[in-house]
């Protein structure tokens, strides 16, 4: 009788994920998300057996250069007669890559210089504070673009100078998180028990620091897609005859006036993937914070 | 405040030399020719590669290049790799223009991101404040390149009007403020697509301050003596709300640079985000390490104002 009171036992993730639930937004953008991941895995996976499908994104016919869309061609054709469509198809995985690679890159920067500055504090604090401070002022993308213009563009060199330069919000947000969580009982008392200071930051504190990071995490994919899209766009991204949205819009730019399908689709690609990813995040966040 | 000062310029002063080490050693360890011509060019030969290495300080050990480009950075020497002009003369004549373009940008982000900001707060949790939210965060997705052109597809195409540049040419203007009406329009359309992540950002960091804002006792004071909302909203709640934009100002600067490296690129704007993106095309190196000391020299300026701004705003903030 008074179990039956009791309120149900629910688990911190289980309450994040009734609350993400809630949201209309949310739910959306999740299935957009998933769509995009199913359309570039599965390109990848049946082109890898079927060169020719959907459609080569490399063949050329210029008898077909720039049309409009068409039932033969979705999307139209560019100017060496290629499909727009498969082409974008194709730079979907790259997109979803560059993403999710960025982010870990960064996310394991971030988490690391975070959590020491956090734990230790004192002089190895400053200047690691100082440190994200001085890189903070940097214009992002134009430390970015430099980095990859001198090394040379490729996919690993752009995922991994994304994720170099941009952990710095990461490391911010788990030094705060730290700071506030080593003071608690509980680390108190593994300290007590003698546990080390590894087991202590990896046991301890962060998992009860996972929501917030998680969070920028997912805010982190999008801010990768569109730095990538910006880069392919300066011809500075991963390099031709591979498809990149960015770099489909950069080519089509010399057709702008009679090619519109060149600049709109592509872009709108840009624009949904990132958009849906920001207001997942921001589900996301909104869920971990609020207290209900 | 003396000390306040004293203590935020000494500061600024270690984080511009980490900065500069950053900077430098980004395009100092990083593999390639530092010649403007090709490495294996037949053409050049091993004397004039010889002097050029001399001239630039390239055979000295790292740590001795840094303190040359250093020296002749603060005494107007550096001379860029591409055209051997003074690096300080390419920035200087660039400045007015992006300290125009980025100002208009900053006004148009903190007026309209206030205006979101407010909206969104005051609807919270109603379909308002989601279609706030749908925008803001739509702002921050669009890749400004990809609007730009369609910009430049509607306005160019269909309306024959022009939008390169910093004023149109071959038009004769019937008078001087027709002309600088041109240039006013010139700016506004880059400055508009710049502003729009920055636009975002700040209602989302306003509609959230607002909200707990909202929630305070002299605000249902406010209500309960029946000032009108507009009153209650602009007059109480913003102007305890205002820090995160005040404080948000500086920051701002980084991103609208990190931006204009493609806006001035594509609207043929005269600013340094594409000198930028000209000396890395060139792989001129002295001028991207200047450009970047003189960005962050700029953000940690902005800092300071935003915070001393605060000050005069909020009597409640001491410098200590």
């Amino acid at each position: 009788m008074s179990s039956a009171q009791l309120p149900s036992a629910e688990t911190p993730s289980e309450r994040l994920l009734r609350r993400f639930r809630a949201n209309a937004l949310a739910k959306a953008s999740i299935v957009i998300i998933i769509l995009f991941a199913l359309l570039a895995g599965g390109t990848a996976l049946l082109s890898a057996f079927d060169h020719h499908w959907p459609c080569d994104p490399n063949l050329t016919n210029l008898e077909q250069k720039l049309l409009p869309p068409s039932p033969q061609h979705w999307l139209g054709t560019d100017n060496l007669g290629r499909d727009v469509l498969s082409r974008m198809l194709h730079g979907a995985s790259i997109s979803l890559t560059v993403g999710l690679i960025a982010v870990a890159v960064s996310l394991g920067i971030g988490m690391m210089v975070g959590a020491v500055a956090g734990y230790f504090g004192g002089i190895t604090d400053q200047i690691l504070m100082r440190s994200v401070d001085a890189l903070l002022c940097f214009p992002t993308f134009f430390l970015i673009l430099t980095a990859v213009a001198l090394l040379g563009p490729s996919l690993i060199n752009i995922v991994v100078v994304i994720g170099l330069v941009s952990w710095t919000g990461t490391a911010r947000l788990v030094r705060g998180e730290f700071l506030t969580l080593r003071e608690t009982e509980y680390v108190k008392g593994a300290r007590v028990l003698g546990q080390n200071s590894w087991n202590i930051i990896t046991r301890h504190i962060l998992p009860n620091a996972a929501a917030p990071i998680l969070v920028t995490a997912v805010l982190g994919i999008p801010d990768a897609i569109l730095s990538e899209a910006g880069l392919s766009f300066l011809g500075f991204g991963v390099q031709p005859p591979q498809a990149t949205w960015g770099n489909i819009i950069a080519d089509g730019k010399t057709y702008l006036l009679d090619a519109w399908w060149l600049i709109l689709f592509p872009g709108l690609a840009i624009l949904i993937a990132s958009l849906s990813f920001y207001l997942a995040g921001d589900a996301l966040r909104e869920a971990a914070e609020s207290r209900s | 405040m003396t000390s306040f000062l004293i203590r935020r310029l000494s500061l600024s002063v270690v984080l511009l030399f980490i900065i500069s080490l950053i900077s430098f050693f980004i395009v100092t360890l990083t593999p390639g020719s530092p010649y403007p011509w090709g490495e294996l060019n037949p053409k050049i030969s091993a004397e004039v590669k010889a002097n050029f290495r001399k001239k630039f300080h390239l055979d000295r050990p790292l740590h001795e290049q840094y303190a040359f480009i250093m020296r002749d950075l603060f005494t107007g020497n550096l001379r860029s790799i591409k055209d051997d002009r003074p690096v300080m003369a390419k920035i200087l004549e660039r400045l007015p223009a992006t300290l125009a373009l980025n100002f208009t940008a900053i006004l148009i982000s903190l007026a309209f991101g206030t205006l979101l900001g407010v909206y969104a707060a005051r609807h919270a949790g109603c379909w308002q404040d989601m279609a706030g939210s749908f925008l803001a965060f739509l702002f921050i997705a669009l890749p400004g390149f990809w609007i730009s052109y369609l910009l430049a597809i509607v306005l160019v195409k269909e309306f024959g009007v022009p939008i390169l540049g910093t004023q149109s040419y071959g038009i004769e203007f019937p008078n001087a403020a027709a002309a600088e009406l041109d240039r006013i329009w010139h700016l506004l359309i880059p400055a508009t697509i710049l502003a729009l992540g920055g636009l975002a950002a700040q209602s989302r960091y306003l509609r959230a301050t607002m909200i707990e804002t909202l929630r305070e006792d002299y605000i249902r004071t406010a209500r309960a003596k029946g000032l009108a909302e507009e009153v209650i909203l602009y007059k109480h709640a913003l102007r305890n709300s205002i820090r995160p934009l005040v404080t948000g100002i500086g920051m701002l600067l980084p991103a609208l640079i990190s931006g204009s490296v493609i806006i001035e690129s594509i609207f043929a704007y005269p600013g340094m985000g594409r000198l930028g993106y000209e000396a890395v095309l060139e792989r001129d190196y002295p001028t991207i390490v200047a450009l970047n000391f003189v960005v962050a020299a700029l953000v940690l300026l902005g800092n300071l104002i935003s915070d001393l701004l605060y000050a005069a705003v909020d009597p409640r903030v001491r410098l200590e």
